[in-house]
């Protein structure tokens, strides 16, 4: 490492971190006032950039460059205006989980709709005019435009700063930011302030995006990485903290210009290069943050979380009737390898569902009874792939021993993760969960010697007796409902009963004498076993895996398996991982827009039916049954 | 005799899906002062919260100078005059004194700003010199007189204040009574819960007594004494 070379990767990280403020700065500011961690603000940092992209290559000259840019960040907090206007006032009032869901589906359709407009291609916009030179500094040529935006972000901090503090809309803000109820109450309209603050919270994200039109492309996967990259640094910097969030941003951005100013380095005669840790180096710096300082480096501590779910009824174990439904479903189960002869298709689609089904399961303990909501389970579903995949593979072991290693390679990674994860509340363990899963799929995605990388992994077959359609469908089904049984007897059993106590009061579970974190790390553990037994099951019934195993959508699809069967009922998971596969399996494969559609039937589960398919059902139970 | 200025009958309360208050009647006159007492619990703090529109309720008639606010969101409830005084006072501890009053600042109905600064530091001298203060460094006193100053500089025709003289200094009390009776003096309407026998007497003309969300009693202030413990006749 040289230092001039430091210096190049420290400016180049300072211009990264301008971006990435913007975006945090949006979020953040949004989360304080409404409470709400908006999901799709990656998207607007995406569409920020499309729509600035687009409107400097048509406007003209220097002006038209620089006006374009500003247009699309207006553009962007117009369309923030309609968003709250149009959807979030119908989810301040939902709980926490729902509120992030129904955010996430608004991102899938946003990038839906970028996907129409602008099509799958990269956009790369024109250069800055003016500034499309370079500087002399130390001996080191440095990109004007890499200058400027080192410059942009302190001064829109600078800008921030000013409009909090000085003005009554800032004041405003402030204030509601600690307490909006007494807001109201002197006589200040809270709708027209949330419009306004999530209006310059959509404006400030899509103008991070349009100043980065000269450095890259437009991409349709750039949403969710900036999402991910944007929550990091929220986390880190505290909640509701602007200069937080600075300082965050290029502790994140000067962490990775080191990594890639160091290069490959020596340990032990051990040649590391350092430049691959890029990608993980932020999460861990998060990581050690939130076991240092759970509030962030700039936050306040947080206070007794909001109830996850309010008044749910307690759980009862499954009626005689709730028995025998129960029943016909295994024995309709277990005769669907006799339809392979009319329809060869179906064993292979009720496999697809019994995966989709044990993982469901999984995310629905830790989710349901735990009051936990993962964004990133597929981290686990894909340590259980993987694991047997390189057992079966790699150290050839038979199937059953290399499905126990997937299993056991999952635990590992819930009882690591899940133990910093417990320790937190609401959003900010959501936002944890999706971190580690994001490194997990990084350090598989990076690690080609062992996990091939992109390519993945092939050939990954089972033996004998499972290495046909119905064994392995049968074995499947045996290792599903063993899965289901497992998770019944837990949350029946005292363990459950501790557990939704830590999640409805856990200042009084632990006044009387539970101890929340370890039951909570215990149930973590329990999900994270399922979960990789799920992905064991998910690699064998594929013969081949990928990083797109574990990749954010795969976490997304569980949780809307979750929520589409109902998060108060353990038959919830079942029946949404059943109707979320037919579905998919029949309708998203059919259309380009699949992302769009799934975004929709969020919006709709949480807006009309926030009971989900098993709520549904029981209500429909409760008014045909007789009067009590 | 005139119509008093807040007409409450029949007021429901619910804190989700537990009822609060049961069909509570009470009027406040125009320039009057109205204590509620009861234990903690009763319903004293929920029935000035459904006042503002802070809780879900309903009632046959809740109404301010003949004008029906039943189900009017707290900010519009607020702009028809009335000011609020919450019982653990909710200071913005982020923003000082003068941007707490700045921020609650509006005109009255008659668009006329009746409290310009000399006036609310002449009833409340301590606040000039805490001006420049944050929040979170006052002391539970001054954030009371905060509080009520905060009330003040909206402009109302009526004032809730719940538990003014709740954890504050004794010394704090008396001041805060002073203030509270010149208010009266000067016209304005008061509704207060408070457990304070002492200031409720000194200030107020009549009295409700709430016990489990329902009304107990009602007279003047001068025959209360002894009611919430049932030694009165």
């Amino acid at each position: 490492m040289t230092l001039d070379s430091l210096a190049f990767q420290m400016i180049n990280g300072l211009a990264s971190a301008s971006g990435l403020f913007f975006v945090a700065a949006g979020l953040s500011i949004i989360f304080g006032v409404t409470r709400i961690v908006n999901m799709a603000h990656g998207a607007f940092y995406m569409l920020g950039l499309y729509l600035a992209v687009t409107l400097a290559d048509r406007l003209p000259g220097p002006l038209g460059y620089w006006g374009g840019l500003l247009l699309a960040a207006l553009a962007i907090g117009l369309l923030g205006a309609a968003v709250e206007i149009l959807l979030l006032r119908r989810i301040y009032h939902v709980p926490e989980l729902y509120q992030l869901v129904a955010t996430f589906a608004l991102a899938l359709i946003l990038n839906d709709a970028a996907l129409w407009l602008w099509g799958p291609e990269d956009l790369l916009g024109p250069r800055a005019p003016g500034l499309k030179g370079s500087i002399e500094l130390i001996g080191r040529r440095l990109p004007e435009y890499d200058v400027f935006l080192a410059i942009a972000g302190p001064a829109v901090l600078l800008g921030l700063h000013l409009l909090m503090k000085r003005t009554r809309f800032g004041r405003t803000v402030r204030a509601a930011t600690q307490d909006r109820e007494m807001v109201a109450a002197l006589g200040i309209n809270p709708a027209l302030l949330f419009t306004a603050v999530f209006a310059l919270g959509a404006c400030l994200a899509g103008l991070g995006g349009a100043l980065q039109t000269a450095r890259e492309p437009a991409n349709l996967s750039l949403d969710l990485a900036v999402l991910g990259d944007a929550f990091v640094v929220v986390v880190i910097g505290g909640m509701g903290s602007i200069p937080g969030a600075y300082v965050a941003a290029v502790l994140v951005a000067l962490t990775k210009a080191l990594c890639i100013a160091l290069g490959t380095v020596d340990i032990t005669g051990w040649a590391f290069n350092m430049s691959k840790l890029t990608l993980v180096a932020e999460f861990l710096v998060m990581a050690l943050v939130l076991v240092l300082r759970p509030q962030g480096l700039f936050g306040r501590p947080h206070g007794a979380p909001a109830r996850g779910q309010a008044d749910e009824a307690p759980l009862r174990p499954l009626g005689a009737s709730g028995r025998t439904l129960a029943g016909l479903a295994l024995a309709a189960a277990l005769a669907v390898p006799l339809l392979a002869s009319a329809w060869a298709y179906a064993p292979v689609l009720a496999l697809d569902m019994l995966v989709a089904v044990l993982f469901a399961a999984s995310l629905h303990l830790v989710m349901g009874p735990g009051g936990m909501a993962s964004f990133g389970h597929a981290a686990y579903f894909g340590l259980g792939a993987y694991g047997t995949a390189l057992a079966a593979t790699g150290l050839g072991l038979p199937t059953v021993p290399a499905f126990g290693v997937g299993i056991l390679a999952a635990g590992a990674g819930a009882l690591v993760f899940g133990w910093f994860c417990v320790r937190l509340e609401g959003v900010y363990l959501a936002m944890l969960t999706l971190a580690f899963a994001q490194i997990v799929w990084s350090v598989i995605f990076q690690w080609e010697e062992v996990t091939g990388g992109s390519n993945g992994l092939i050939g990954i077959w089972p033996d004998w007796p499972f290495d046909s359609r119905a064994g392995l469908y049968l074995a499947a089904l045996a290792v599903t409902v063993a899965g289901l049984l497992m998770i019944r007897r837990l949350i029946h059993a005292p363990f459950g009963h501790a557990l939704r106590a830590g999640r409805d009061a856990r200042r009084r579970a632990e006044a009387s004498g539970i101890d929340v974190a370890g039951i909570r790390w215990l149930a973590f553990l329990a999900s994270g076993l399922l979960a990789g037994a799920a992905g064991g099951l998910y690699a064998f019934a594929k013969g081949s895996i990928s990083p797109e195993t574990l990749a954010v959508g795969r976490s997304i699809d569980a949780l809307v398996m979750v929520l589409l069967g109902g998060l108060s009922s353990p038959a919830g998971p079942v029946l949404g991982a059943g109707a979320f596969t037919l579905l998919q399996d029949m309708v998203m494969r059919e259309t380009a827009y699949w992302r769009a559609l799934l975004g929709a039937l969020i919006l709709a589960l949480v807006l009309l039916f926030p009971g989900g398919i098993a709520g549904g059902l029981s209500r429909l139970a409760a008014r045909w049954s007789p009067a009590r | 005799m005139t119509a008093p200025l807040l007409e409450i009958d029949g007021l429901e309360a619910w804190y989700g899906p537990a009822q609060a208050l049961f069909g509570l009647s009470l009027t406040v006159g125009r320039g009057e002062a109205v204590a509620l007492i009861g234990r903690n619990g009763a319903g004293k703090s929920t029935t000035l919260k459904a006042v503002m529109g802070l809780v879900r309720h309903r009632a046959r008639r809740l109404s301010l100078g003949g004008a029906d606010i039943s189900g009017l969101p707290p900010h519009r409830v607020a702009r028809r005059g009335v000011g609020y005084v919450p019982e653990d006072r909710r200071i913005f501890i982020d923003l000082t004194a003068e941007e707490n009053l700045a921020l609650a600042r509006r005109p009255g109905r008659d668009g006329i700003d009746r409290w310009p600064p000399e006036r609310l530091f002449a009833l409340f001298p301590n606040l000039a010199e805490l001006r420049g203060r944050r929040g979170d460094a006052m002391s539970g006193g001054e954030q009371q007189m905060l509080a009520v100053a905060r009330a003040l500089v909206g402009n109302p025709d009526l004032l809730l204040l719940d538990e003014p003289s709740e954890g504050v200094a004794p010394i704090i009390v008396e001041e805060m009574g002073a203030a509270l009776r010149q208010l009266k003096a000067d016209g304005l309407s008061l509704l207060l819960s408070e457990q304070n026998a002492a200031l409720c007497e000194e200030l107020c003309d009549r009295a409700y007594h709430i016990d489990q969300g329902a009304l107990r009693w009602s007279g003047p202030m001068a025959d209360a004494r002894g009611i919430e413990d049932g030694t009165a006749e």
